[in-house]
């Protein structure tokens, strides 16, 4: 073995400490804002999940990331089967399959093929040995995530399969990606954007017609975000309580224990919750990249890198929605949102991070 | 210590050893790590920005979100008869509200097709609400239908329309078929007009209203106080929290002198024809019955009617919404007579010996004025019982117009009675003096001829003519008629100085009328003395000519009756416009003097002492004559 788990005292607490902190202002957030409502069982369920996504986190932190690695082709043939399986067994909400049903329990797929990406891509960037990457290369990975993100493009789930990105981007950025290639990319973007609004969906216009100007529309999507940032703008500096916020309570704010969550939390903590929450997701980036650097090998390294892309893409664009500056995509924020998969991934996400973190001494 | 799964290409591997070194990518994470700090502190200055600089803003906006006047409404008090019996009543329905603190114009196309209302009225309505603050709420449908229930509830709430709110109010429910409807009136919304007057100065827009009849007169007493709450509501709309509460006033209940058994007989004897009834107790000037037909009906006007339909109504050439009980001026024809007669006696013009030898007409001033029959010798008595026009000619020309009218304006005519309805018409008593007032013009003997026998530019209202001869068989007290007992003194009525004889006289010849072989014989009833007037009117007023000519030259009936012959307790006027029905005239007021008096005869029947009525079990007590 390349690497040698020491102790359990070697885990890294701070992390550890962090998530459960911010995992427990979620609950908190999540029991206030479905007060009397018919999900007022969210945040019981949401501790049940705490405590499954922690103990896998734990079993996770055990388990040597190179163990897993070597089964990256089976996760990934596996991911792409269940994703197929989606479309066939999966039960429709809201008009989109992205849930399995699982022991009377339903799981959305996608959330966990994250985590096989990010496998995926540490490895095969680990097995390069090179110095920079080649455009063939970059041809390649594009194809291996193109396959699951097409796949849940379609089931319709726009915002989950834009998630696969920022573990690409992060990951190839960080391992050597030419800058020719990233003017590349930039220029590719440029031209593409326009093109692509002719592919998008009518609801998917819609929602980024309103991102521009919320007023065009203020029934639909230029609603939730009107009434999100009127909570939000509500809290002031010191929230308006716990319990206490009229735009949750009264539910003039939509979702407000999934999706936007980080508005009811705006409201009801102020400016200053916000800021100890922001800080807070701000220290578990940092911590992870901390422990990317303090990574024994590649592989651990870019473990680490594409979890904390894919964290931070996930914080911007749900917190950017809930203040008005991104669009209305659906995607939960990490830890706090309300919602099983997304805690469990977030979970095995950190798991694999303290993993590469227990074996960070070569021998 | 190869970590690759054995199925890696070998080519690949054998060129290159495999790096597990991390130094080199020190640069690109310092790179990630400014990029996540950049993001950090973007959304933290998107917080400041919303929260610290625009927290004020975003309360306010909350605040709009969910909190909400609702007015209360206030019921309008019950109309009731003499005998306390529900004339004008309430009935439960829903009214749609629209606030416009939430108001997003884009929707209005869309509720107004929901409702079937059109746009351009709905925004009409709401501009007509400009000038009230905001938190005020336009009712834009009454009495809503469940199509309409169902559209609101489907709709409703901060995603869709969250302009729109239901409540609940109390509409005015009246007789159908037009019954007292010119006498009851109706309520409506207050008119944009009507809001810059002063005398609606207290009012809003979307106050309902009495507009016409009792409702108008009376509206302050009917009309209650509306309430409001202050509610936190959620998206949906449903209310979760009252912040403040000033509850409704409802309308005190009204009770009319009307007696609905009489205005009923009235109401079903004039069905489909044109003219009026009224009856009064000359007593007190309490109004018993008072109808109008053509009628319409009120509960088309009871909320806030299209304009279509208010125009059918108005247009109509049958004139419905005249309430032709105190607004139609028509010639009195022969009903004027008794005053004439009271006026000669009185004046010393007539007496006992005065005579006439009728021929069928006399010559006055080079003119031939034809009477409607040859009444050989006519004294008074005679003359009042079969209208001898000869008579009234000869004796009013003797007296002149000047104590014609001053007579005839002691009794009332020529001016309003005062009544407690709103527009009543004043009639005219026609003078040298009015004559060169109005025309700068002498007046000709010959029109004195016309007056005495109630014709020329003579008019009364029905309710005048009612009033007058009320007086005149009471001896000379001329009550105000009313609707509404106000406890009332004696000093309300205005009296005159008459020599009872020369009343009797009159009183004696309507008698005649009815009772010895005079005109009015089929006013004639069994066990009452009943004295009348008939009379047939050969022009219509003035007004009346032009507003439809042509139709308004056929005769118009007249009867005016009162019983019994001394201490009359009840004066009766029935006019049948374009007389086709004139011989029904005397009947309609014979049959609501019956029930008049069958109602006395029963209750009499009925009375007991009350100290003794306690003492009786329940059942010795006299029942009701099946």
């Amino acid at each position: 073995m390349p690497a040698t788990y020491r102790s359990f005292r070697d885990l890294d607490w701070t992390l550890l400490i962090i998530t459960l902190i911010l995992c427990a202002l979620g609950v908190l957030q999540i029991y206030s804002a479905t007060l009397g409502t018919v999900w007022d069982e969210a945040w019981w369920k949401q501790v049940v999940f705490l405590a499954v996504g922690a103990i896998l986190m734990l079993v996770i932190s055990h388990t040597d990331y190179h163990f897993l690695l070597r089964r990256v082709p089976w996760l990934y043939v596996g991911s792409i089967a269940l994703l197929l399986v989606t479309f066939v067994i999966g039960s429709k909400v809201f008009g989109s399959r992205r849930w399995i049903p699982v022991f009377g329990m339903t799981f959305q797929v996608s959330e966990f093929v994250k985590i096989v990406l990010i496998l995926l891509v540490a490895r095969y960037l680990t097995d390069l040995r090179t110095e920079y990457l080649e455009t063939r290369d970059l041809v390649r990975l594009g194809i291996v995530f193109g396959i699951p993100m097409v796949l849940v493009m379609k089931q319709p789930d726009l915002g989950t399969s834009l998630t696969y990105l920022p573990i690409l981007a992060g990951c190839i950025f960080v391992a050597g990606l030419r800058w020719q290639h990233i003017a590349a990319v930039c220029l590719a973007a440029v031209i593409i954007a326009p093109a692509s609004w002719y592919l998008l969906k009518d609801y998917q216009k819609a929602r980024l017609t309103t991102f521009v100007d919320p007023e065009s529309d203020p029934r639909g999507d230029g609603y939730q975000v009107i009434q999100s940032k009127i909570a939000v703008g509500q809290g002031g500096v010191w929230g308006r309580g716990v319990t206490q916020g009229s735009q949750t309570q009264l539910r003039f704010l939509p979702v407000p224990h999934t999706d936007f969550l980080f508005a009811a939390f705006a409201e009801e903590h102020g400016f200053v919750g916000v800021v100890v929450a922001l800080g807070l997701y701000f220290l578990l980036l940092m911590r992870i990249i901390q422990n990317a650097q303090m990574a024994s090998d590649r592989a651990g390294l870019l473990i680490c890198v594409g979890v904390a892309a894919l964290l931070l893409f996930h914080i911007f664009v749900n917190v950017g929605m809930v203040v008005g500056r991104m669009p209305v995509t659906g995607i939960p924020l990490p830890l706090m949102s309300s919602g099983g998969s997304s805690l469990i991934s977030a979970f095995i996400m950190l798991g694999l991070v303290q993993s590469v973190r227990l074996r960070r001494f070569v021998n | 210590m190869n970590l690759l799964p054995q199925s890696e290409p070998a080519s690949r591997q054998d060129l290159l050893p495999l790096k597990q070194d991390t130094k080199g990518f020190g640069a690109r994470i310092g790179i990630f790590q400014y990029v996540g700090l950049v993001v950090f502190l973007l959304l933290i200055w998107s917080f400041w920005d919303l929260q610290v600089l625009k927290g004020d803003l975003y309360s306010e906006a909350a605040e709009r979100n969910r909190i909400r006047s609702r007015p209360v409404l206030a019921p309008r008090g019950k109309i009731l008869d003499r005998e306390g019996r529900v004339i004008v009543d309430n009935h439960s329905t829903f009214s749609l509200l629209l606030s416009r603190e939430n108001l997003r114009p884009e929707n209005l196309g869309y509720i107004a097709d929901g409702l079937g209302l059109q746009l351009t009225q709905l925004q009409e309505r709401i501009r007509r609400y400009a000038k009230q603050p905001r938190y005020e709420p336009v009712i834009v449908k009454d009495e809503l239908t469940a199509a309409d229930l169902s559209f609101v509830e489907a709709h409703r709430g901060q995603d869709m329309f969250p302009e729109l709110e239901i409540i609940h109010t109390q509409r005015r429910l009246y007789p159908s078929e037009g019954f007292g409807a010119h006498l009851l009136g109706y309520v409506g919304e207050v008119s944009e007009a009507e809001l810059d007057s002063a005398e609606y100065a207290d009012f809003r827009p979307g106050d309902v209203i009495g507009k016409d009849g009792i409702e108008r007169y009376y509206n302050d007493t009917l009309m209650g106080t509306d309430g409001q709450r202050r509610v936190v509501v959620d998206n949906r709309g449903r209310e979760r929290q009252l912040l403040a509460m000033r509850e409704a006033v409802p309308g005190k209940p009204l009770r009319l002198t009307v007696d609905l058994d009489l205005q009923a007989v009235a109401e079903l004897a004039m069905e489909g024809r044109r003219g009026s009834v009224v009856a009064l107790d000359p007593r007190n000037g309490e109004v018993l019955a008072m109808v109008s037909r053509p009628a319409f009906d009120p509960n088309a006007f009871a909320g806030r009617i299209p304009t279509k339909v208010w125009r059918e109504i108005a247009d109509n050439p049958e004139n419905p919404l005249l309430n032709r009980a105190i607004q139609a001026q028509l010639a009195p024809g022969s009903t004027f007579k008794p005053i004439v007669a009271l006026a000669g006696l009185e004046t010393g013009a007539i007496d006992e010996t005065s005579h006439v030898n009728c021929g069928g007409g006399g010559s006055f001033y080079g003119r031939y004025f034809r009477c409607h029959s040859v009444h050989g010798s006519t004294a008074l008595r005679k003359a009042i019982a079969q209208s001898c026009d000869v008579f009234f000619y000869t004796y009013g020309n003797r007296m002149g117009i000047d104590a014609i009218a001053q007579y005839a304006q002691m009794a009332g005519l020529g001016r309003k009675t005062g009544i407690d309805l709103p527009h009543e018409a004043a009639g005219l008593v026609p003078s040298p003096a009015w004559k060169m007032r109005n025309y700068r013009q002498k007046w000709f003997a010959g029109e004195t001829i016309s007056v005495s026998i109630g014709q020329g530019a003579l008019t009364v209202t029905p309710l005048q003519l009612a009033t007058a001869i009320g007086g005149i068989a009471t001896g000379g007290v001329w009550h105000k008629p009313h609707l509404v007992r106000h406890g009332r003194s004696e000093a309300a009525a205005s009296k005159a100085d008459l020599n009872l004889d020369h009343v009797s006289d009159v009183v004696y010849g309507m008698y005649a009328v009815v009772n010895e072989g005079g005109t009015g014989v089929r006013a004639r009833l069994a066990n009452v003395e009943v004295c009348g007037k008939t009379g047939t009117a050969q022009l219509a007023s003035n007004t009346l000519l032009k507003s439809a000519a042509g139709r308004h030259m056929v005769d118009n009936a007249w009867f005016v009756g009162f019983a019994p012959k001394s201490n009359p307790e009840i004066v009766v006027v029935a006019l049948f416009e374009a007389g086709a029905h004139g011989n029904l005239a005397a009947p309609i007021v014979r049959d609501v003097m019956k029930v008049h008096f069958d109602k006395k005869a029963r209750r009499e029947a009925l009375a007991v002492p009350p100290s003794v009525a306690q003492l009786i079990p329940r059942k010795l007590m006299p029942q009701e004559p099946r």
